[in-house]
This record gives structure tokens, sequence and C-alpha cells, in this order.
């Protein structure tokens, strides 16, 4: 984490992409603290998405990392439970950053706390302009998306305070860093 | 400020909070359960040490509810992790599926499905029993690692459901960083009428302002209507505020919720004192919307989300293979006691199950006598499939063998609250979301139907 640019191919899904879809309940039993189950999660990143809308899948046989860095999606992406298995899941499978028109407010949350992901939005409708498999940049700094083969850049929200606690490494790194905890030599 | 404002404000220390605004907040009541408490005490682990304590074993509330009644070994497990921990930590409000505080949870599938198989202390859907064992309370801040944690603002609570990590930082701390969040207000004013409930009403409001229409936003309940609803409808109305995105919903507080709250804590030891917010006439909200309930009908969200309104009237074309009620939503004794007055003498039509959100409500269902039999006789007599052992069952699917699962693709209708692609198990699985009026209707006809056309007296 804390790079200034991400690039890679790009995964692109609809509207209303919830936590069952990026990750199915039977797996929750999965403790992503485990280190074996952190690596499972992964395998299992957005494998509840219906097989004839998406025959491409994130992780082809359950293999991580999976060749997708970037995600492009619509609206609410993340929607539904508080699952932190979610931001997790895709961290696992090798994503970096989701894009999306809007984001549920836990997933959003959830992404900075495990440091896991950028969640950045647009302003506007990217998912229709690409396609799953485009090779893709985000630049962090100036927070724009760019395609490979396209000189112009899509301006992204820029994510002001929370790309802080996502380029720490997530809420404890950053507490520390603010103070709010203690260093984890003196905490026990 | 609106009352979400002032609850903020007092738990951050200050005179004064704006919406947009970060404060670092004292934390009243943490949740956790099986499904992500294990992940929260990793973090709380690795991040405070090994040998690290809660910040107060007293706020802290654990309540295994998710996958208890499988035989999938992990889940069984990570109720173990539980109580391992309760151990260690001192935490007493446990509400452990076994007695013995050493032992191993292995469900026995031999028994069956249907009879109960859990301890003396076993408390079910955690929403539910947050509330039955006195740990909701006007005016204070209650976080879980559960999505529907705001079911909790039907107490006068700021309640919202957070991640492993942010739970563990509670633990450590007893401090949360939130954004007050922009308040969205809803002036209930009416009466519902006869074959409606509050599952309507918030299907309704869904249905308005969209799935996204309250994301990041506090929702208040207020207007003339209010106290006409009981604590049960309050909780059905504040616990989908999140299928709108919401951070948090939450109603004022009355007489009603007073006399609920001390009940329950007087029973079961769990008495602090609380001080009630209300909102300061000059509040400023975002937005304002009057509901008339009188005008609410039968509503049902049909798939893919629980923003897909449709009155129950229109849609008696659509054929069902299976009924649920059940949920934290749906699946307590008020709403089995509405299911039962239309099903009363008669025979479902299709494969029906229920799952009683807590022991305390499947005790309830077998007592309260409607025309002298009971509850929990009428359901299973009409042919309903009722199993003594509350938990969230087949609401989120959960392991393959949960009682009620869908594991191939079906129609059902149900009372719980999410009906994205294999929300109750298979994917291609439809979940239409109905009030317990309108499921045991539909349940009846085997297609979806209007209950108002199945009302007996
Ligand atoms: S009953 Fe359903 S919605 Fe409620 S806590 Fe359990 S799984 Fe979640």
């Amino acid at each position: 984490m804390g790079r200034a640019i991400i690039g890679g191919k790009a995964y692109v899904v609809g509207d209303n992409i919830d936590t069952d879809q990026i990750i199915p309940a039977q797996y929750l039993s999965l403790v992503p603290t485990i280190r074996e189950e952190y690596e499972r999660l992964g395998s299992y990143a957005l494998s509840g998405l219906p097989v004839e809308r998406y025959p491409q899948r994130l992780t082809e046989a359950g293999r991580v990392p999976c060749p997708y860095r970037v995600i492009i999606a619509g609206r609410n992406f993340g929607c539904g439970s508080s699952r932190e298995h979610a931001p997790i899941a895709l961290g696992a499978a090798g994503i970096r950053v989701v894009i999306a028109e809007s984001f549920a407010r836990i997933f959003f949350r959830n992404c900075l706390a495990t440091g896991e992901l950028y969640p950045i939005q647009s302003s506007y409708r990217l998912n229709d302009g690409f396609e799953t498999g485009d090779v893709v940049e985000v630049d962090l700094r100036s927070t724009t998306l760019r395609g490979a083969n396209s000189s112009c850049g899509y301006p992204l929200t820029p994510l002001g305070e929370a790309e802080k606690v996502v380029a720490a490494g997530g809420l404890f790194h950053y507490a520390r860093r603010m103070g709010l905890v203690r260093e984890r030599s003196e905490a026990s | 400020m609106t009352l979400t404002e002032k609850l903020l404000a007092r738990a951050a220390g200050k005179k004064n909070v704006a919406s947009g605004e970060t404060v670092l907040v004292d934390v009243d009541v943490l949740m956790t359960h099986d499904v992500c408490g294990p992940g929260t005490i990793g973090v709380f682990k690795r991040e405070f040490g090994e040998t690290a304590r809660v910040w107060d074993p007293d706020r802290v509330v654990i309540i295994p509810d998710h996958y208890i009644f499988t035989t999938d070994q992990r889940s069984n497990r990570n109720v173990d992790i539980l109580r391992e921990f309760v151990r260690e930590q001192g935490i007493r409000h446990f509400y452990d599926v076994i007695d013995d505080p050493t032992g191993v949870w292995r469900f026995d599938p031999s028994r069956g499905p249907l009879a109960a198989q859990f301890g003396s202390r076993y408390a079910g859907v955690c929403h539910i029993a947050l509330a039955e064992k006195g740990h909701t309370r006007p005016g204070e801040v209650l976080v879980g690692t559960d999505s529907h944690t705001c079911t909790a603002g039907a107490f006068n609570a700021f309640a919202t459901g957070i991640g492993n990590t942010d739970a563990a930082f509670v633990l450590g701390t007893g401090k949360i960083l939130l954004r007050v969040p922009e308040t969205m207000r809803f002036m209930l004013d009416g009466a519902m009428g006869p074959g409606v409930m509050a599952k309507d009403v918030i299907l309704h409001i869904i249905g308005e302002i969209g799935f996204d229409g309250a994301t990041y936003r506090a929702m208040e309940f207020g207007g003339n209507g209010v106290s006409g609803l009981d604590i049960d409808d309050r909780m059905t109305i504040a616990n989908m505020g999140v299928e709108a995105g919401a951070k948090n919903a939450i109603f004022e507080a009355d007489a009603q919720t007073t006399a609920f709250v001390d009940a329950r804590m007087k029973e079961h030891g769990t008495t602090r004192p609380y001080e009630a917010v209300s909102p300061d006439a000059e509040a400023k909200y975002l937005s304002t919307l009057r509901v008339d309930l009188a005008e609410v009908e039968p509503t049902v969200a049909v798939p893919p989300d629980p923003s897909r309104r449709a009155a129950a009237r229109d849609l008696t074309d659509v054929k069902l293979d299976r009924a649920y009620i059940g949920s934290c939503t749906g699946g307590k004794a008020s709403d089995f006691l509405a299911f039962a007055s239309i099903v009363q003498g008669r025979q479902v039509k299709i494969d029906t199950f229920g799952v009683p959100a807590t022991p305390a409500i499947v005790a309830s269902l077998k007592e309260s006598l409607l025309n002298g039999k009971s509850v929990w006789d009428i359901l299973r007599d009409a042919g309903v499939r009722m199993t003594e052992n509350p938990g969230c069952a087949a609401c989120l699917g959960g392991p393959a063998d949960t009682f009620g699962r869908i594991n191939e693709p079906m129609k059902c209708i149900s009372t719980t609250n999410r009906n994205f692609p294999g929300r109750m198990g298979h994917p291609d699985g439809q979940v239409f979301l109905a009030s317990p009026y309108t499921v045991a209707a539909s349940a009846l006809a085997g297609h979806v139907a209007d209950p108002r056309d199945y009302l007996q007296s």
C-alpha cells in the first residue's frame, strides 16, 4: 500500500453488488485473521456473482492472486451485511482499488479500517465505458483513472483524509500515528 | 440539533456537533456474534497484544446466533472461540449455546432440526435478544458487528453496524470515530389499515427513497402515528433502515419505550441509568418525508433488491415454491401471531418454514392462545414446519444443512429483510420480501396474495 499509481487489469461489474455476491455466506465461517483462512477467502472473492452475467470469474479455479487489480462498479457497491470478510476477500484476491459510482457505508468504512483496498468514488458512471480485462491505471495523487491505450483520464473523487487511513495500512496504523492508541510494543 | 446529532454530541462530550464532523465517541455497548466475533477477537489480539484486556467486560455483549444448528465444524468451532474469549476476559453477557463454560458446541443432526437443542442461556437472534435482555437503552451508543444493529434505534439509541477492525478498536478503547450523519426526517401520521403491518411501512419507504436513498445518513422517525406503533413495529422499521443504506435509524422515546426497557432491565439484571434524547424544534433536516400510514398497502419487495416495491395485489400471478417466517425483521412473537390469525384453521399450500427469533418467543408462542389454541399449534396444524431452535437460520443462507435454506432455484416469500441474489442460499433462488400477513396469505394461496382477502375475525 501507499503507492501513488496502481495499474493492472480491471474487472467490471454492475449496480448493487452486495456482500453476499462479494463473499457468499457459506464462507463466513472462515476467520480472516487466521492466515490460511484469509487466503481461502480470497479464492472465493466475487464467487456469488451469477455465472450467466459474469462468465469470466474473478478468480479462475480459486487461484490467487487473481489477474485483476482494479474493480470498476456501478451504484451501491458493497451493500448488505457488515461482514469485513468482503473487503478482505477482495484484498486477499489481489484487488487494490474499487472504483464505484457509490458505496454502501459499512463496506466503505471496512475498506479503510482494514487497509485492504482504496474505495474510490466516481461522480459519473464508469462501468459502462470499460470491459473486464481492460488494462487501467489509477493515479492516487491526481485521483484519475486512465485506460492503457487512451490519453484522456477520468477524474475521480479524492478520498481526502480517508486515503491516509488506507495508505497507513488501516485504522490501527492510522490511530497509532494520531496517538489514539498506544504503540503495540507497550500495548500488552 | 437532530436526535442523532444531539445524542452523538453528548457521547463525544461536546455541546454541539454538526453533520459532516468526525467525532470520537464513547461506546455504551458493543455487540458481536459467531460470524464476526472470532475475527474481531483476532484483530484485538493482533493489535493490543495477546494478554490485552477489553475496555469494560460489562459492556461487551456476545450473542452466537448465525450458524448454530449446523454440522459445519468451522461454524461450531467459532462458537467455541467466543466461549474461550469470554472466559479469559470475564465477559458477563455471553448468551452461549451450551451451559458448560468449558464445553464444546456440537450440533447433533440425529435429533432432527425441529427439537430444541440448546442450553439455558442461549438467546437467539442478536438484535431481538439485545432488546429482550435489556441491553437497548434510550440515549446510548450501541455498536455491533452486524448491519442490522440499527434495530436498537427503535429504543432511541444511536445504533449502527461496524466491521471487525472497528469493533476490535472499540474492544480495546471503548471509543469509535464516527462521522456525524445528516438526518432525513420521516413523519409517520395516522394509523395503518387492516391487513397492513410495520413491514409494509418500511418497504414502502425504501421503495420511495431507493436502496441507497439514506446512505451515510440518519433516518429519524416521528409524527403522530408513532404512538400507535408498538415496540415490535418500531423495531421492524428501524431494522430495515440499513436496506436504504442508512447509518442509523432512530425513534423518539415515549412511555412505551421506557416501560419496555425498564421491565427488561429489571428482569435480567441489566439496569443502569439512561437519559433519552429528543430533537430540537429548530433541528435542521436534509429532507422531510410525510407518510400517511392509512395509505400504505400490503407491500412486497421483488428480487433482486429491497427497493423493488410492488403492491401484493398486483403480484397474484407470481407462483411460489416456499414461504418463510423468521429473522430479526419478521420472527418476533407479534409476527407469528399475525401469521397465525391468517392461517388459523386453514392449510398452507407450499413448503412453509417457521423460525422464531429467540427461545423466549418459542415459549410465548406455545403459551399464548388464539381462540383457545396456542399460536404454535395453530401454525403447526396449518402445515408450517416450526423449529424450536431459534436463530438466523436461512435468512442468510448459511451452511448447506441450515433449516429452511434454499438449495435449488426456487421462489420464496419471506418475512426477512434482504433479497439479493443468493441471500437465502442458492444464487438463482428468488426471494420476495413481505409482512407476516402477506407471507401467510401467500402460503395459503401458493402465489403472492393480498392478506386483506384472507383476514378472519
Ligand atoms: S436474522 Fe438475518 S438479518 Fe437478522 S441478524 Fe440474523 S442473518 Fe442478519
